[in-house]
Order: structure tokens, then sequence, then C-alpha cells
């Protein structure tokens, strides 16, 4: 497999029309009798990077899903309202705790979610190759996934999720299982899509991430939205009661 | 006792001496049951696919009867196959009773829930873990079989051997639709059920410990084979 | 994707190479529907070599109790049946399926038990006495019990002994429901007396401490005919390949070679088709 030259790999195509904002209405969620999400309300709209914090149990990962479309919720709407909404299934990617990738090559499974997109062989071909140059991994593009260690192959899922040129992406405590120097390095990885101009909606329970990379907080706390400010100001003064005594690691995460 | 150290001399001295009519039997039982697994995976490990991904009704029911179904009496497929393709039944026009292909036909039928069953249980498990995945990335379900099925390969393999062990060593079925001919449909299992109805215990034994062999030396080139391919692809 | 479809792309090679082999056209041959006694005793392999070199028609044999072989016959799965059991046979003859039944051979049914013989039979000539001698015993008897012409020629031997088995079925009568070395088999196992043609017995090889107790009677006596079966009723038989087959068995040539078969030097079928017994 010949390596592109760099001109190839810039020729990214650009998304057509945004899909944001992306409004939930009076959105709940119950399962087994027990209401997990209480009417949410919120519009998470172009630009910022959002991250949902709230302890263990306070609905984040389920509501992330429900965003991206995995998971119907009981009542109330999701809807994208942007003028490009039509496209909002393939202008959006997620990348879960675990990296869940294929087992076969790294270049291999950044192709392999272009191939389902369709897109022709050399497109897929450029576009894998430049993922992997943004995320350092283009040295190990030809290694079994599976070798890698849980940092790389973390970044392998970015990769993934980057190549498909996503407007939005959403990340499910996307550094849970990493040690510092490999969340570090997946941090940096997520800083940057956002740079491109990607919308980054992430959940984490490390408020040092949480610090480092939020310019707005969505706070869940017992399936409700109990707070939603830019960062600043919520690590500065929380409202909430509850999310003071989360910030001081009162409540367990 | 004594016919254990007899069979292992008999045994022995088969092979020694190459002997030809061991060899066709040993070549006729390989073929009749490669055959038969290679159809049943065909079958099976698609069927499997599907039975895993795919959410209808009466799927559970369905789980349930091909689970069951690995348990099929080899006597009841082989008396099945033999009404299907006697000369008075619907079949018969095949004219293939008596043959290596009907033998095939009754492996087919006794080891495809096996290898379906198998298979199912395997990429339901993968499926769990990575439907999120795959959806999120918007893949239809018709290729999330196939990728499931290609992730899964290394242990459908095991599935596949499972159907291969049970078909080269049963007998009642290849017994009923192949009549046990000499040169024609005996295999190492009917061979064997006829050395013990002539009293011949320790041919009879002998024949076992080589059929255990041939099995053994199956499964080994295949954890071999799958062991290399496994380490070049990382998985 | 692309690896599985490889895979199936390297499989279909391998079964379109076995799969045809195994179908393959062979040479002119009819299937022979016969018992377990005649195969196993070796005669066929001394027989059939020399037909299929006279005719160049392969001989393929289905050995199984005298009961199945009727059933695949009247099924229309043999193509000529070679059996024992006059009573079944005229069934089948008179049902249509078969045409030109001829006696062509004979041997004899013997009783074996335990060298112990608790019954207290050895020597005897008399087959119905042997068998009331069993019953006052209660020693273990095994009955092949799957409908064969040996168990159909058992059940008659009980009967004319007055004896009724079914009152000791799970007592000192046991019903294998196997074939003859099966039974021959679990007679040694349980001590028990059984009923066996000559030919199986001359030629097993198991037989722990059973001896041959009682023969020589001449209700004993087993007749073995051929029948081919009749086009009309199963249109795919091989009609001029069978009637060959059947022909030579009764011919001269067909007759000294069965005379001339033995075991251990004794022969255990006696052709005797210009003098039918009956």
């Amino acid at each position: 497999m010949a390596r592109p030259a760099i001109e190839d790999q810039i020729a990214i195509p650009a998304g057509g029309p945004s899909i944001q904002p992306l409004v939930l209405r009076d959105l709940c969620f119950s399962a087994g009798g027990r209401v997990l999400l209480d009417r949410i309300n919120l519009v998470l709209a172009a630009g910022v990077r959002t991250v949902m914090l709230g302890p263990n149990g306070a609905g984040k990962s389920l509501l992330l899903r429900i965003c991206h479309g995995l998971i119907s919720p009981s009542s109330g709407t999701v809807e994208w309202m942007g003028p490009g909404a039509r496209e909002a299934r393939v202008r959006q990617a997620m990348v879960f705790q675990r990296p869940m990738l294929l087992r076969r090559s790294v270049f291999a499974n950044v192709d392999y979610a272009l191939a389902v997109r369709r897109l022709p062989k050399a497109l897929r071909t450029s576009r894998a190759w430049t993922a992997l140059e943004v995320t350092g991994l283009a040295g190990l593009a030809e290694r079994p996934a599976g070798v890698l260690s849980g940092g790389e192959q973390q970044r392998v899922a970015l990769a993934r999720a980057w190549a498909l040129n996503p407007e939005v992406l959403f990340l499910d405590e996307p550094t849970a299982n990493l040690d510092p120097a490999a969340t570090r390095a997946v941090e940096e990885a997520i800083a940057g899509i956002a740079l491109g101009g990607t919308k980054i909606v992430m959940t984490t329970h490390d408020l040092g991430q949480a610090r480092r990379l939020a310019e707005e907080i969505v706070f869940l706390h017992g399936g409700r939205l109990v707070e939603r400010r830019p960062a600043a100001e919520f690590f500065a003064e929380p409202e909430h009661d509850a999310a003071r005594a989360f910030l001081h690691g009162e409540l367990l995460w | 006792m004594r016919e254990m150290s007899q069979a292992f001399a008999s045994a022995v001295d088969l092979v020694a001496r190459a002997d030809p009519e061991l060899i066709e039997i040993v070549q006729l039982s390989l073929q009749v049951s490669v055959s038969a697994v290679s159809i049943a995976a065909l079958i099976g490990i698609p069927a499997g696919a599907a039975l895993a991904v795919f959410r209808f009704p009466g799927r559970r029911g369905l789980v349930v009867t091909v689970n069951a179904m690995m348990g099929l009496p080899p006597v009841v497929v082989g008396l099945c196959v033999y009404l299907l393709l006697s000369r008075s039944g619907p079949l018969g026009g095949w004219g293939i009773l008596f043959t290596a292909p009907a033998m095939i036909v009754a492996q087919t039928i006794l080891i495809a829930p096996i290898v379906t069953a198998l298979s199912r249980a395997v990429i339901e498990d993968l499926w769990l873990e990575l439907s999120e995945q795959l959806r999120s990335l918007g893949v239809g379900t018709a290729r999330a079989v196939l990728t499931l099925i290609r992730e899964a390969r290394y242990r459908l393999l095991t599935a596949v051997l499972a159907g291969f062990g049970r078909a080269i060593a049963e007998v009642g079925a290849v017994l009923i639709v192949g009549g046990n001919i000499a040169h024609h449909t005996r295999v190492m299992t009917t061979a064997i059920a006829l050395e013990t109805s002539k009293g011949n215990l320790a041919l009879a034994l002998g024949l076992g410990v080589i059929l255990i062999a041939v099995s053994l030396l199956v499964n080994a080139l295949v954890y071999l084979t799958s062991g290399i391919a496994r380490r070049y692809s990382g998985a | 994707m692309r690896g599985f479809l490889n895979r199936v792309r390297l499989l279909l090679p391998l079964m379109i190479a076995i799969v045809p082999a195994l179908v393959h056209p062979a040479g002119r041959f009819i299937t022979l529907a016969s018992t377990t006694s005649t195969q196993n005793s070796g005669l066929f392999d001394y027989l059939l070599p020399a037909f299929t070199r006279k005719t160049g028609i392969e001989v393929r044999v289905i050995a199984v109790g005298t009961g199945q072989a009727l059933r695949l016959a009247a099924n229309g799965d043999a193509d000529v049946l070679l059996v024992h059991d006059k009573a079944g046979e005229m069934r089948f003859m008179s049902d249509g399926h078969g045409v030109n039944r001829r006696e062509f051979m004979y041997n004899d049914y013997v009783i074996v038990g335990p060298a112990s013989d608790p019954a207290a039979v050895r020597g005897l000539t008399d087959a119905g006495a042997a068998f009331r001698r069993i019953a006052a015993a209660g020693a273990n008897f095994a009955s092949r019990g799957d409908d064969s012409g040996t168990n159909r020629e058992e059940l008659r031997l009980w009967e004319t002994a007055g004896i009724d088995t079914k009152s000791a079925t799970g007592g000192w009568y046991k019903e294998v429901g196997a074939g003859m070395g099966a039974t021959l088999n679990t007679a040694v196992g349980l001590q028990a007396y059984t009923l066996t043609d000559r030919a199986t017995w001359a030629t097993f090889r198991n037989r722990g401490n059973l001896e041959l107790l009682v023969d020589g009677d001449p209700r004993l006596f087993n007749q073995y005919a051929v029948i081919e079966i009749n086009p009309a009723l199963h249109p795919a038989v091989k009609v001029e390949e069978a009637r060959q087959f059947a022909d030579w068995l009764v011919s001269a040539e067909g007759q000294a070679l069965i005379g001339s078969f033995t075991v251990d030097g004794q022969a255990l079928f006696f052709p005797n088709a210009a003098t039918p017994a009956y």
C-alpha cells in the first residue's frame, strides 16, 4: 500500500451545511421502572467543547448515546435542527470507553469505517493515512490493532472517528482505562480534532481532564440536568450544591 | 485387557504395513467428513450469525430448537435421509443412496446444527461487544454479519472442529445411508462396527486408535495453521 | 469481509475436488442386499471377485438382517436379494416385489452356550428339547430380537418347543436387538446360550468360553435363496445384471465355488441349487 503524497492528504472534503444545533426537549428515559433521565432540555450548539460531568449513575453516558442516536428516549425529542440535519447520521462519530477495534491492522481499522461510508478506494486510503498522521500513528499503520497498548488503541479509535470528518464527535470517558501519559496523548488528539472545527461532546469523571478540555460544562445529577455553564465559571463557583460537593470530591464518581 | 495391548499392536501393524484397505477407509472417512463439515460451515456460520444479529418473532424458539438439534441422534438422521433418498422416497430419482454423497448429506444434516448453534453463541457475544461501535459507524445488518464472522474467525474454527469431530466419529447415520459397502462406503466407524460384529475386538479397537489419531492429527493441523495465521494478524 | 470471501474461495475448489471424486460414475454394478452371516464369514470376498472377473459387473453388498434386507428391497433400494427366511421371502414374493426366487445353498443353525452348560444341553440333537431345558433351568438366552432370519428361526423353535418367551423377557430371555456378531458378544458377556448360523460362529473371533453345544437337528436347516427384484414395481432396478448374478449363483461354476469355500478347513455353505431341499 503506497503512502499518498502530501497534497492528497490535505484534500479532505469539507462537510455540507451544518447539522447543528442539537436540541433535546423534555427528554426522559426509564428502564425497569427506574427513571434514568428526567426531563432534559438542552441545546448543543457548534463551536465550544462540551463536557458532561456528574457522579456515577447520573446518566452521562446514557445521555451521550441518546444524543448520538444509539438509544431512543422513552419520551421527549432529540433533533438536529441545522440546515444539514438530513445528513446528521453520517456527520457524527463516537469514541467509546473501550477502543473496540477490529482484528485487523491499524490502517484497516480506519479504512473499514470509511468503506462503510462507501468512499472510493483512493479517497479512503488518503484519508486513513491522514488520520493516522494526525494522531501520530502512521508508524503503526501495518501493525495488528490487537497488539497495541491501550493508549495507542484508543488513539486508533480516535483516528477512525476523525477520518470520518465528523461535524460532531461524541466521546464517552475515552481515557477511563488509561495511564496518565496515554491520557495526555489522547487529550492532545481530542484537542487537535476540536481545532479542526469539530464539535466535541464528551463525558468524563476526571476533573483534571474536564478542566483541561472543557469550554462548557453540563452537570448531571440523578438523571437531571442541574447546571450548564461556561467551564471557567463552573469550576470557579458552581451554583448547585451537588456540583459543589462533586468538585470537592464529596460525591463518588 | 488383553484386547487393549492387541489393539495397539494391530493399529501399529496396520499403519506400518500402510494397509491399502486401511488407507482407502481413512481417505473416504476424511473425504466424507471434510465435505460434510465444509457444507455445514457454509450453511451454519452465516445462519448462526444471522440468528445472533437479526431480531424477529420466533427467534428465541429457533435458538432453542437449533441448540436442541445439536443432540440429533445419528440413527434418526440416517433413517430420515434413507427415507428421502430411497428409490421409493421423494428424492429416490437422484440414485445416490448407498453412495458417499448420501453419507455427506446425512453428516451435513447432523452437524449443521452444531456449527450453527456454536457460531450463534460466539457471534452473539461479539455482537454484544461491538454492536454500539458498528451501529455508530453506520454499519448495516448485512455488513455487520460479515464483519462479525470475520472477527470471530478463530473462535468459529472451534465450532467447525466440533462439527468435524462429531462427523468423523458417528456411525449410525453413515451405516444406514451408506450401507458399509466395501471399497465404496466403508468408513472408519462402520469398519469398527463391522469388526466388532465379527468378534475381532482387537482389530476393531486398533481401528478406533487410528480414528482417534487421525482426528487428533486434523485438530493439530488446524490449530497450528490457525495459530500461525493468528500471529500474522495479531488477533 | 474480503478475507472471509477468500476463505470461501479456498474452500470451494476443495469441495469441488472432493465431491465429484465420490460421485464418479463407476462401471456396471448391482446392489445386493444380504445378511451379515454371508458377509462376515468372508463368503462374498471369496465369490464376488470371480463373478466380477467373468462379467465385469461389480457387486456392492449391503449386509443387514434378513428382515431389513427384505424391507430395503421392497423400497426398491437393491437389485437382488440373498437371504434366509423362507416365510418372509414368500411374503415378499406374494407382495409382488420379487421375481424368480431360487434356493441355491444351505448351512445350519447351531446352539452355542457357556462351557459350563448349566442347562445340560450338550450333545442333544433335538433343538426343541434343548430349548425346553434352557427355559426350565432359567439359564440366560440371548435372542437377536431384530427380526432377522436367524431371529425368526429362533422364534419358530421356541414356539414348536411350546415355550412362551414373552413372559421370560427381562428375566433369563434377553432380547439384544442387534446383529449376530453383537448378539454373540453379548452372549459371551452374559454367559448366555444363543442360536447362531454355523458360518458366523465359525468365523467369530471373540468366543470367550462359549462352545458349540447343539447341532444336527433337521429343524436347524438354514436355506439361502436368491431373489431378483420385480422391475414392474421398481423401475430403477438393474434387471439384466441382477439376472446374470442370480444365474451365476445357481450355475455349475457358482455352485462349485460355494462348495469350495472353507474357513479353517471347514466348509460353511453347501450348494443345493439343483436339489432344492423343500
